[in-house]
């Protein structure tokens, strides 16, 4: 390989350069900063700093504001990915079949995941007001009395989940709906023939074939459990007393109301061993699929 | 009973009766909000039929905050980061593809952390860097983390490599540039890519809150979803007519969009999806 080799080569550094200036600088480099700043305290008056080892995340630990956005998130997360991946697929189930209105219905059920996050919560600030808001309206109307869903600390973290469950699900719908579609309608006929009852055939033919769908959406679904917190920080602003204070509104609120930035840094790293976690997951079960292909 | 039902059984009306009736429950938060928006603020929450119908709500919530102006950096913010996406994988793209350079490899892994890490969760890093930048509080600051992105990178890249080398190597025979051939060849033979990049990137970009949250802190940097954030959770005395119009105004035209368009953002989405 002489000089025009090189030259080759350098131009096709060229062509790769600026996106991974970008990329790189914003987030290859801000992860590793961000996991260097986490084992080092920051000068503040009085202390000197340096490096501390893992005393961020011991403070972490103790914190209970800490504590209590992971524990729930973690609940958040198993309450939102299997009721938004359950209900997407009774979703799709319902308007792939023949029935009158399946357009009004795909998209009563796709619309809110058009809608920004922000505007979401904003509908649902009205629809959780005491007094005024519909949701109390039928808790009145069934004798219930009146709810703050929002200002309790038993039904803040709830009323959030049904949130983003009526955010989302519609997305995930649409996965399943090309899914479907993708059944070959000769299984359908076949069974028919063999007098197979629905349930049975949809227990051991569709479901299976729903699989991979399943998958991707499981994983779609945690890891927005954990990096959407729009609507918390809209709506509640993780209150009342963090009953509705998730992971990453944790780190927001650390590092941009308290400004402390050693502690937003550590409480990122546990975000993003979380996330890695759920890469990895995906990895191990989209790997498995691949060699059934 | 045999699979084969009749057209009107029983069971299948109940079935269909009871997907309505989801259908309409799921629906009925937008309906709420919607009445609420096309009544005067007095029958709001009133469920009076025959309450008059008006769009006062859309024009006072027009003009109560500089909505004008956040539509304005919404539009030039979404512009901005998908175009710029664009380019740069495109660049990125093609070379992953179609050269061999050393390191090649090592790099695209790399790159790709993005797809599991999204800066958007490295926020308050991010905010130390573009105020270091002295880019804090402009329109680009809220789309150059977002610059080089590695989904878009992947997705050409596969598309790249699908494309024929005799029609990259006919091109090269009459005598055009690499770039040429990248401008002439590769992108107009992967416009559906683009198309499916693009349709999910500005349906992010126009919904991304925390980040322009952040890093903007002023009526001429702010996009709409902050603007509507501060509109929506006043101090005191919520006018809910108002934020419903409001909130209704900001979400139209991404809505107008997809139910014009609805079959790209699906075929999009589930292109973008499922890999």
């Amino acid at each position: 390989m002489g000089p025009a080799g090189a030259e080759r080569h350098a131009g096709a550094w060229l062509l790769v350069l600026p996106a991974a200036l970008f990329i790189f600088g914003f987030t290859n480099v801000p992860l590793l900063a961000t996991l260097v700043s986490s084992l080092y305290a920051s000068p503040i008056a009085g202390h000197g700093g340096g490096f501390v080892g893992l005393d961020n995340y011991r403070d972490l630990l103790t914190d209970p504001g800490f504590r209590t956005s992971v524990f729930n998130n973690l609940i958040y997360a198993a309450v939102t990915v299997p009721v938004s991946v359950v209900l997407a697929m009774l979703m799709a189930l319902g308007v792939n079949a023949a029935i009158p209105g399946r357009a009004t219905l795909r998209l009563s059920f796709f619309l809110p995941t058009m809608l920004p996050m922000i505007a979401v919560g904003a509908i649902w600030l009205f629809f959780y007001t005491p007094q005024y808001g519909l949701v109390d309206r039928f808790t009145r109307f069934a004798g219930i009395g009146d709810i703050n869903w929002l200002g309790d600390t038993a039904t803040a973290l709830p009323a959030m989940m049904a949130v983003a469950i009526w955010k989302q699900s519609g997305f995930f719908m649409i996965f399943y709906l090309a899914a479907l579609q993708n059944i070959p309608p000769v299984l359908r006929e076949a069974a028919s023939l063999e007098g197979v009852s629905r349930l049975y055939f949809f227990r051991r033919v569709t479901l299976p074939l729903l699989g991979p769908t399943t998958l991707f959406v499981t994983v779609t679904a945690a890891i927005n459990a954990f990096c959407v917190v729009d609507h918390v920080v809209e709506m509640t602003q993780g209150g009342p007393d963090n009953a509705s204070s998730l992971l990453l509104y944790y780190v927001y609120q650390a590092g941009f109301r308290d400004w402390d930035l050693d502690t937003a840094a550590a409480a990122t790293i546990v975000l993003v061993v979380i996330l890695g976690m759920l890469a990895a997951l995906m990895f191990a079960l989209f790997g498995r699929r691949v060699h059934y292909r | 009973m045999s699979i084969g039902c009749s057209f009107a059984s029983p069971g299948r009306i109940a079935g269909i009766a009871a997907m309505w009736l989801f259908g309409l429950l799921w629906a009925l938060p937008l309906l709420y909000a919607i009445w609420a928006a096309i009544h005067p603020p007095l029958y709001a929450t009133e469920f009076e039929l025959r309450s008059p119908l008006t769009l006062a709500n859309f024009a006072q919530a027009w003009h109560a905050a500089p909505f004008a102006r956040y539509f304005l950096n919404t539009v030039l913010l979404v512009a901005f980061t998908v175009a710029g996406q664009c380019v740069l994988a495109t660049l990125a793209g093609f070379a992953f593809a179609r050269l061999e350079f050393p390191g090649r490899d090592l790099l695209f892994a790399a790159l790709l952390l993005q797809l599991m890490i999204s800066p958007s969760i490295l926020l308050v890093w991010n905010y130390r860097e573009i105020s270091w930048l002295g880019l804090a509080n402009t329109i680009p600051a809220m789309g150059i983390p977002y610059l080089g992105s590695a989904l878009g990178i992947f997705l050409l890249r596969q598309n790249f490599r699908t494309i024929p080398s005799e029609l990259d190597d006919a091109a090269r025979l009459e005598g055009c540039s690499l770039l040429g051939r990248l401008w002439k060849v590769y992108v107009p033979l992967s416009r559906s890519t683009y198309v499916a990049f693009a349709l999910t990137s500005i349906a992010y970009h126009w919904n991304d809150f925390l980040w322009p949250l952040v890093i903007s802190d002023s009526v001429s940097t702010r996009p709409l979803t902050v603007g509507l954030e501060i509109f929506a959770t006043p101090d005191q005395g919520v006018q809910w007519s108002l934020v419903t119009a409001a909130t209704l105004l900001s979400s139209a035209p991404l809505l107008a969009a997809f139910l014009i368009f609805q079959r790209q953002f699906v075929q999009s989405f589930l292109r973008i999806g499922i890999r």
